[in-house]
């Protein structure tokens, strides 16, 4: 009997064993990375389906509504837009193939490419452009770039391959503000409802299938207007653990991941991961509420700028990684940060500040510090606390939890807030909504000025490039005089791909467009 | 007031009651507490952007989300709605909470049910082990493996694991799509792995250490030297009557860990890409996605309260004492 428990229990063993060393030795096979079909591959190139590691999928397929980095990463890929951007972030034709301006800037003539279609089959046509621009502006489809056709009087269809945007205001900024997926061109026939569960684009890739909390995958659209993708598809993998997706790499299942967190493409660099740094469009930034508390003398505000070493900043809460910036990120209007009142950190014009402002013994800024939302945060915030606190100027810290801090930041309920925003290519889109006083961002900025309403103004109605660079340095400099806010400085994104990844071009904007001249070997 | 005591003390009845009242509980508490963190479905979609709203947009997107509504309104809809089986739809995942729990469930459940039988298989012979000689070398080994259990924290080993073995032998069966049971059986199989491995051995501790203190109980005990005297065989000693007797602790301490697990891990599922259950809380509570967030707890609550009655049932049928009394 004891015996024969004893065998048995043996063969148990066995079996087990063998069973896990099956486990093992499968799991342990070279990854192939599926391709999903043994189907020839077009034309274009080698194929195969690159398979990108993300943290989470998209909260929305809805272009007009997506704001979160992966939701845009996906459906740029999937939509177009009338103008697009190149490498360097100069506005290139997309959906409109060339523009012309009339001489009083107030009219806007679009000549649309022809035989793009949708997704669906549908034909892409000037009906389309004068719907989707309409219904962007309306209120009701609440799209987050209402704001963006502010200009906008009306739009008409002039024939099926021109649409005539008419202006009340020349805006020299709209050509860029019409590149980002936020403008996407929707189909006239489609609807939110739809297009939620099946979008429909004139991207280079088309959504193949989507698995709740677990992948998106895309597949090459042979009706593309431009150049054939070289790969067959791309997946998109939730893969929630940021470490995680560096080991997926190394085991090969993944090829390419986008990361912020500098500490994270160190890791992946040492795995042996290519990792390319790219310099962002969005800036670190103390912002100052100027209509609160202490902030509401210019003197303290330029005391608190007098008072941080932002390299300093940038070594201890990011590891060095990033660049010392003044407010204009885009690169062809880049701020220089060294024209500034304190260039560098100056304790002694700080003190004569304060003195300036009656307060020589120092005051309390409250400040609301977001914990989660990016890495850097929290390091950054009580790096500024230390240094400001030699200048007896004392951050009053409330680390919050994102959803906490959105609240309080949107509802303008700061004398300070340590934040990282967004960039944009054209400095018109990217701080006018802040800083002129109708601006729908202008009560979170806590500043506004008749002199910046008048620049920025100017900046819209001027389209030589030369006179708007002058006119953007002047804002940059009325916004660093006058230490609206204490801008910092701007971080790298870091793209990981396998060695077998060629011909992504990452962008400043962090978009992931190049993926349709991307190849896998 | 007869019939209310008459519930009270009924043997089915009562135990049935109790758990509906704690469920309506867990119902009410999680309503408001998801209510009481700052943000909501717009702002968590929108984030900063959100500021840029005007009045016309802020109005169109609560209508959308339903966040127009009372909140009386919203709790009494949500509530009539689960008793006609409509658990809430999920805008960000385009499917129905029900549709979601029915393919995040089964994973956390596998995940549950290798995670205990590793426990069981891990901590029962430790136990054992321990308790066969206390504070011999055997025992301190026991303790030793028992409080790495209990300390070290499952992130930690979770994502050691997977580098060092992503690493070195490129074994990551977890970097690859997720496969359900039924889609790829051999590949789920390796993708539970490594998180039942973890999540068993954080439980194999506290089992370990009931095993200990129950066996070390029960060997004083008069009939275990009475079984001895009579000649009973160590091994034969230890099962049939040590450990038999000592199961009820054990089964306690099982059913808690399992009706834990049975919340999601979620740790152990975000490091491992596990689209689980407790995933799936959390997405919702980060999208502040109410009605899949309440009903998906209200279904963890449900699952608790089963274990805890199954469990009870249990005792039934392992100690007689209970059975008569």
């Amino acid at each position: 009997m004891i015996a024969g428990r004893r065998a048995r229990r043996g063969t148990a063993v066995a079996v087990g064993l063998s069973l896990a060393g099956a486990l093992v030795l499968s799991g342990c096979a070279p990854a192939a990375t599926s391709t999903g079909s043994a189907a020839p591959s077009g034309a274009a190139g080698a194929g195969g389906t690159l398979v990108v590691g993300v943290t989470s999928e998209p909260d929305t397929l809805f272009p007009w509504k997506a704001t979160q980095f992966q939701a845009v990463n996906v459906l740029q890929n999937i939509y177009g837009t009338l103008t697009e951007f190149d490498k360097d972030l100069n506005v290139v034709p997309g959906l409109a193939e060339s523009w012309d301006t009339s001489s009083d800037g107030l009219t806007l003539t679009l000549h649309l490419r022809k035989g793009v279609t949708f997704d669906d089959g549908s034909a892409f046509d000037s009906a389309d452009v004068k719907f989707s621009l309409d219904k962007i502006k309306e209120e009701a489809t609440a799209a987050v770039a209402a704001a963006s056709l502010a200009s906008v009087k009306s739009v008409d269809a002039t024939d099926p391959e021109t649409v005539t945007v008419h202006l009340s205001a020349p805006d020299a900024g709209l050509l860029a503000n019409l590149g980002v997926v936020n403008m996407a061109m929707l189909s006239s026939d489609d609807t939110e409802a739809a297009l939620n569960t099946t979008p429909n684009g004139t991207g280079p890739f088309t959504l193949k299938e989507r698995k709740a909390n677990q992948s998106l995958s895309l597949v090459r659209n042979d009706a593309y207007w431009g150049d054939k993708t070289k790969l067959d598809g791309v997946e998109f993998r939730v893969i929630p653990d940021e470490s995680s997706i560096v080991s997926a790499m190394q085991s090969g299942n993944v090829q390419f991941a986008v990361f912020d967190d500098p500490l994270v493409a160190q890791t992946a660099a040492a795995a042996g991961l290519a990792v390319a740094k790219t310099p962002q469009l969005s800036y670190h930034v103390l912002q100052l509420n100027a209509r609160k508390g202490p902030l509401t003398d210019v003197n303290v505000r330029l005391a608190m700028q007098c008072a941080i070493d932002r390299q300093q900043v940038l070594d201890t809460a990011a590891a060095g990684e990033g660049e010392i910036t003044g407010p204009i990120t885009s690169p062809a209007f880049r701020s220089d940060p060294n024209s500034r009142p304190c260039p560098t950190r100056d304790l002694t014009k700080a003190a004569e500040y304060l003195a300036k402002a009656g307060k020589p013994d120092g005051v309390t800024i409250k400040t609301i510090v977001s914990q989660g939302e990016y890495s850097t945060s929290v390091n950054e915030a009580q790096n500024l606390k230390a240094q400001l606190a030699e200048a007896k100027i004392t951050l009053d810290l409330d680390v919050l939890e994102s959803g906490a801090y959105v609240d309080r930041w949107i509802g303008a309920d700061f004398e300070a807030a340590v934040a990282l925003n967004g960039g944009r290519p054209d400095p018109d889109g990217a701080y006018s909504r802040y800083f002129t006083s109708t601006g729908n961002l202008n009560k979170v900025a806590g500043y506004s000025s008749p002199e910046l309403d008048k620049l920025f103004a100017e900046g819209r109605q001027t389209s030589d490039l030369a006179k708007r660079k002058e006119i953007y340095t002047q804002i940059s400099n009325n916004l660093e005089d006058n230490a609206v806010w204490i801008w910092m400085f701007t971080s790298y994104t870091y793209t990981a791909t396998t060695s077998n990844v060629t011909g992504f071009t990452p962008m400043a904007n962090s978009s992931l467009q190049y993926l349709r001249e991307t190849a896998i070997g | 007031m007869n019939l209310v005591r008459a519930v009270a003390s009924h043997r089915v009845l009562r135990p049935v009651i109790s758990a509906l009242g704690t469920l309506l509980g867990v119902a009410v508490f999680v309503f408001v507490m998801l209510r009481a963190i700052p943000g909501n479905q717009i702002t968590a979609g929108l984030g900063t952007e959100a500021a840029a709203l005007t009045p016309a947009q802020q109005a169109a997107l609560e209508a959308y989300y339903g966040l127009d509504k009372p909140l009386v309104t919203q709790f009494f809809n949500w509530l009539g709605n689960i008793f006609t089986g409509n658990l809430g739809f999920s805008s960000r995942a385009q499917q129905s909470v029900l549709e979601l729990t029915a393919q995040s469930l089964p994973v956390t459940l596998e995940l549950a049910v290798f995670s205990i039988v590793l426990a069981l298989l891990i901590g029962i012979p430790l136990g054992m082990l321990s308790a066969s000689r206390p504070d011999s070398p055997r025992d301190a080994f026991g303790q030793a493996v028992g409080l790495m259990g209990l300390s070290i924290p499952s992130f930690l080993l979770a994502t050691a694991l997977l580098a060092i073995l992503s690493a070195t032998v490129r074994f990551n069966p977890n970097g690859q799509a997720f496969a359900y049971f039924s889609e790829d059986p051999l590949l789920n199989l390796q993708q539970m792995l490594l998180p039942s491995l973890v999540l068993g051995f954080g439980i194999a501790a506290p089992i370990m250490r009931t095993t200990r203190t129950a066996v070390l109980e029960v060997r004083g005990q008069d009939f275990i030297r009475t079984a001895r005297a009579k000649g009973v065989g160590p091994r034969r000693l230890q099962v049939r009557h040590v450990l038999k007797n000592a199961l009820v602790p054990i089964v306690t301490m099982t059913g808690l860990q399992f009706g834990y697990l049975l919340g999601g891990a979620v740790v152990v599922e975000q490091i491992f890409s596990l689209p689980g259950i407790g995933r799936q809380v959390l997405l919702g509570i980060q999208q502040k996605e109410y009605a899949l967030v309440q009903s998906t707890v209200l279904l963890i609550a449900l699952a608790f309260v089963v274990v805890n009655l199954l469990t009870d049932l249990l005792y039934r049928i392992i100690d007689p004492r209970v059975r008569a009394e």
